[in-house]
């Protein structure tokens, strides 16, 4: 299905969704943070999207906001779409958990919470996975700062 | 006595086994936290971060030329396909067109990867469910691949043959002639090989009806590879979005709809004859061209997003470049294939036994620094 | 001369018999004889134990394509020397939380069960430490006794791994002494007789054994290989020590000369049950065809010892090649299959010998 087909429907799925495809080669849709569940639920379950496969869940820093970016595809259609969401709140940030959608979320959002700390509602166990349970700090945020183990050139 | 009635008056506790992260078996440093009662497993919980090596995290402070060094540390076996990855991610940006020998070459170099990488595979899952030769039959195969590699690209297991506009430098005047001779010998084996393991009623009553993953688990859980393709979710990177010299080779996705493992294990051998048949057909008319097309000395990509997948001996690699501008990346995430594969091991190790727990997981075909990064 | 009838008296037994007897008072001579046969014995089961494992290790290599020990002594004949030198001087290591006296135990049950195995044997007309008249009997009883210390041992280890892998040897070998202790019966219906001499006897007048009872003779060859393998947690039964399940199963804990009584073991057990397949099926110490019958005891030995090794080889042929059984597929196999199987080929050669079919 063409982009343009493709915003048509998900526009209609819920209020403020932002469309660009600047800066990139698919469709990239920015959803606020409250309706993440059910945008995804719907793009997984409306017969003429259908986006049953996530292939990459990405945690990202934008610099002031945090978030994760999310590459879906349609095993059946053939079509992706790109889904992004952000909060500002860099103290406490929690978005939803969509592992009850795609299974494979479960632990994607167990490295983006090593990594990042933010945390995912009605997620089963959110856990560290790589780093030891005590480590403070979230390494891939853009303002981690460890003397010993980073090597600034 | 019924047997609800034996089981309410026995009772049984389950406990908690370390199959820890040293392990003779183990495909590298993997801790699995099992909760077993008797010969059952109930849960199984993986404790990943042994080798974690935070490579994302040097990305954003190396050029591009340096990420794809650090790429082949992450998936050891498959390594050609990594940087190949990265590298034509980079192209992309760019907007580079790559000379047709260049693909060619990496076609071949790739589909040499991965039958040196499944040639592993085999020798570790015999040895894995007790017949100890096969991974010296393995091995033996392996050391004329790994042969070829170090006369052409240098190294036997980290090449760094690729660069972003080519390739380091051209192949050796004896590639082709090895090449060939290896897949004259090759093709004798792998009956070899059936004859030793595949029709053995042992192992076909070991691998038969264990580990069954179901097509809708494969896709939700984003299992690709041949444990997808195992289960018949069509997931071939070379054939859905095809990247290199696999637009004008013809050949087949293995495909079969059982899920378990003997259909994992068939998967594999048929790729290693698929592998064969496309580099019988690239090796004798590698076009002449230029094998490194020039780039900047410092290399900046555009602003913008990239994203780029390959298809690694183990499923889907995807490299996802995010750029402002400037000579290093801003984030740079690696979808590895084994950390979703690994994902899915839980849901259908719940109710075998441990020794089916160890045949699953060797048809997996794990490669822990590539679930840890 | 004709070679053949040559009798050259050579009876080591009888001269060293009443050399003692005659410089000693009878209860003395009857215990320096048992101390000699003894010694005998340890000697046998030491050297015997070393070299088969060497065996092992280049018929594991001439499988693999690669070529085994051969740098200490010609084709690595001094290796097991080595390795006995480095085993006895290793330290032996135990947590503190096991059962000393039961830890300590372990290893002896299995050596005590072997060697009182292998004493029945007949490795000639001469040369036969105990000669009784439930020979067969007697060797399958003080076999069993062998798979307690395996227990024991993997109690005692205060180790889960142990925990499981002992126990999965005790079921294993509990279920696989019945297609042994069958298939055995199966052959003792056509000697007519438990006593390891008067068996072989019977084959020098008649022929092999296996000749003898054709079609359930050869059955019960095959059964009792794939139990005696069985018995002696060999591949591909080897679930107990499978080293890429659980680490090294009930061993994990030995370290040193107790590590290296169970290994050992295991390989006198391979001995003992090649050495019953060719007492019963294949002619224990007597010649093919009888062409050195009556020479003495040195070729009578030499034929027993090559035809043990063969089945040894066969045992080993197994383990290089076929992958491991799981432990219900193992328990499937013994009382689902081998032991109808077995009881069916019982009644065959019953019926086969009552009918005078044999020949």
């Amino acid at each position: 299905m063409k982009n343009e087909d493709l915003q048509n429907i998900i526009n209609g799925l819920a209020e403020n969704l932002e469309f660009t495809t600047e800066e990139s080669e698919f469709l990239n849709v920015l959803v606020p943070k409250e309706q993440l569940h059910a945008v995804c639920n719907q793009l997984k379950s409306n017969p003429d999207l259908k986006f049953d496969y996530a292939f990459c869940i990405t945690g990202m820093d934008w610099g002031k906001e945090l978030g994760v970016i999310y590459h879906l595809n349609s095993t059946e259609f053939k079509h992706e779409i790109v889904v992004k969401v952000k909060t500002e709140d860099r103290e406490n940030p929690t978005l939803d958990s969509v592992h009850d959608i795609w299974l494979t979320a479960e632990f994607h959002e167990l490295e983006i919470y090593d990594f990042f700390g933010i945390r995912f509602n009605n997620h089963p166990k959110l856990r560290r996975l790589f780093l030891t349970p005590d480590w403070e700090g979230y390494p891939l945020r853009k303002d981690y700062v460890d003397e010993a183990n980073m090597i600034i050139k | 006595m019924t047997d609800q009635e034996v089981k309410n008056k026995i009772k049984t506790e389950e406990y908690f086994v370390n199959m820890g992260p040293q392990h003779p078996a183990a495909h590298g440093v993997l801790r699995l936290l099992l909760t077993i009662d008797g010969e059952i497993v109930k849960n199984v919980e993986p404790d990943l971060g042994y080798i974690h090596r935070s490579i994302e995290k040097m990305c954003e402070r190396d050029s591009y030329q340096q990420i794809v060094h650090l790429t082949d540390r992450m998936d050891y076996l498959s390594s050609n396909i990594n940087n190949e990855a990265v590298c034509l991610a980079v192209e992309k940006a760019l907007e580079i067109e790559v000379s047709d020998r260049v693909k060619v070459i990496r076609t071949i170099i790739s589909e040499l990867t991965r039958i040196a990488s499944h040639c592993l595979w085999w020798g570790v899952m015999g040895m894995d469910l007790g017949a100890l030769t096969t991974y010296f039959y393995a091995f033996r195969d392996r050391e004329m691949v790994n042969d070829i590699f170090e006369e052409t690209c240098g190294a036997r297991l980290t090449m760094n043959y690729n660069a972003p506009g080519g390739l380091m430098y051209d192949i050796h005047p004896n590639f082709v002639k090895r090449t060939k001779d290896f897949i004259k010998h090759f093709k004798t084996k792998i009956p070899e090989y059936d004859r030793l393991l595949t029709g053995n009623i042992i192992f076909q009553k070991r691998t038969k009806g264990v580990g069954v993953l179901t097509k809708e688990d494969a896709i939700s859980y984003g299992v690709t590879g041949p444990v997808g393709r195992g289960s018949g979710f069509s997931c071939d990177v070379r054939k859905h979005h095809t990247y290199s010299a696999y637009d004008r080779v013809d050949f087949k996705e293995a495909l079969l709809t059982e899920g378990d493992t003997f259909a994992r294990y068939q998967v594999r051998i048929m790729e290693l004859w698929e592998s064969i048949s496309i580099i019988e057909q690239l090796i004798d008319n590698i076009p002449e061209g230029s094998v490194k097309e020039p780039t900047k000395a410092v290399i900046k990509l555009p602003k913008g997003e990239f994203y780029q997948r390959v298809e690694t001996a183990r499923g889907e690699l995807g490299v996802y470049i995010n750029s402002t501008g400037t000579k290093n990346p801003y984030r740079v995430k690696f979808r590895s294939p084994g950390f979703s594969n690994l994902s899915v091991l839980n849901h259908i190790a719940k109710g075998s036994k441990i020794a089916d727990l160890v045949a699953t997981m060797a048809s997996f075909d794990f490669v822990i620094p590539d679930i840890d990064r | 001369m004709n070679f053949l009838t040559m009798n050259i008296p050579l009876n080591i037994t009888s001269t060293i018999h009443d050399w003692i007897y005659s410089i000693m008072p009878e209860t003395a001579a009857s215990i320096t004889i048992m101390v000699l046969i003894a010694v005998a014995y340890l000697a046998l089961f030491a050297v015997a134990g070393l070299y088969l494992v060497l065996l092992e290790r280049k018929v594991a290599a001439w499988f693999q394509l690669r070529l085994g020990p051969n740098r200490v002594g010609p084709w690595g004949l001094f290796q097991t020397i080595a390795d006995a030198l480095k085993l006895v001087s290793k330290e032996l290591t135990s947590n503190d939380r096991i059962d000393k006296f039961l830890y300590n135990l372990a290893p002896y049950f299995v050596i005590v069960s072997t060697l009182i195995g292998i004493s029945v044997f007949p490795f000639s007309k001469q040369f036969q430490a105990f000669d009784i008249n439930i020979g067969l009997f007697f060797l399958i009883a003080v076999s069993s006794i062998g798979v307690i210390g395996i227990l024991v041992g993997g109690w005692a280890s205060n180790n889960k791994f142990a925990l499981i892998g002992a126990m999965r040897s005790g079921l294993q070998t509990i279920s696989y002494e019945l297609s042994v202790g069958l298939s055995i019966l199966t052959m003792v219906l056509l000697t007519g007789t438990l006593q390891l001499s008067q068996i072989v006897e019977v084959q020098r007048t008649g022929g092999w054994l296996i000749l003898q009872g054709h079609i359930p003779a050869i059955i019960a060859f095959c059964i009792f290989m794939i139990a005696g393998t069985a018995e002696t947690n060999r591949a591909p039964f080897d679930l107990v020590e499978a080293e890429s399940e659980l680490g090294a199963g009930f061993h994990t804990e030995y370290s040193g000369m107790k590590f290296a009584y169970f290994f050992l073991a295991e390989f006198i057990n391979m001995f003992i049950i090649a050495s019953i397949a060719v007492v019963l099926f294949f002619g224990g110490w007597l010649s093919p065809f009888g062409i050195t019958d009556g020479i003495t005891w040195f070729p009578e030995v030499f034929w027993f010892l090559i035809k043990v090794l063969v089945i040894i080889f066969l045992m080993m042929w197994f383990r290089w090649t076929f992958p491991r059984l799981r432990v219900d597929q193992l328990l499937t196999l013994e009382w689902k299959y081998l032991l109808p199987l077995n009881l069916a080929n019982l009644m065959l050669m019953a019926v086969i010998i009552w009918m005078n079919w044999t020949i």
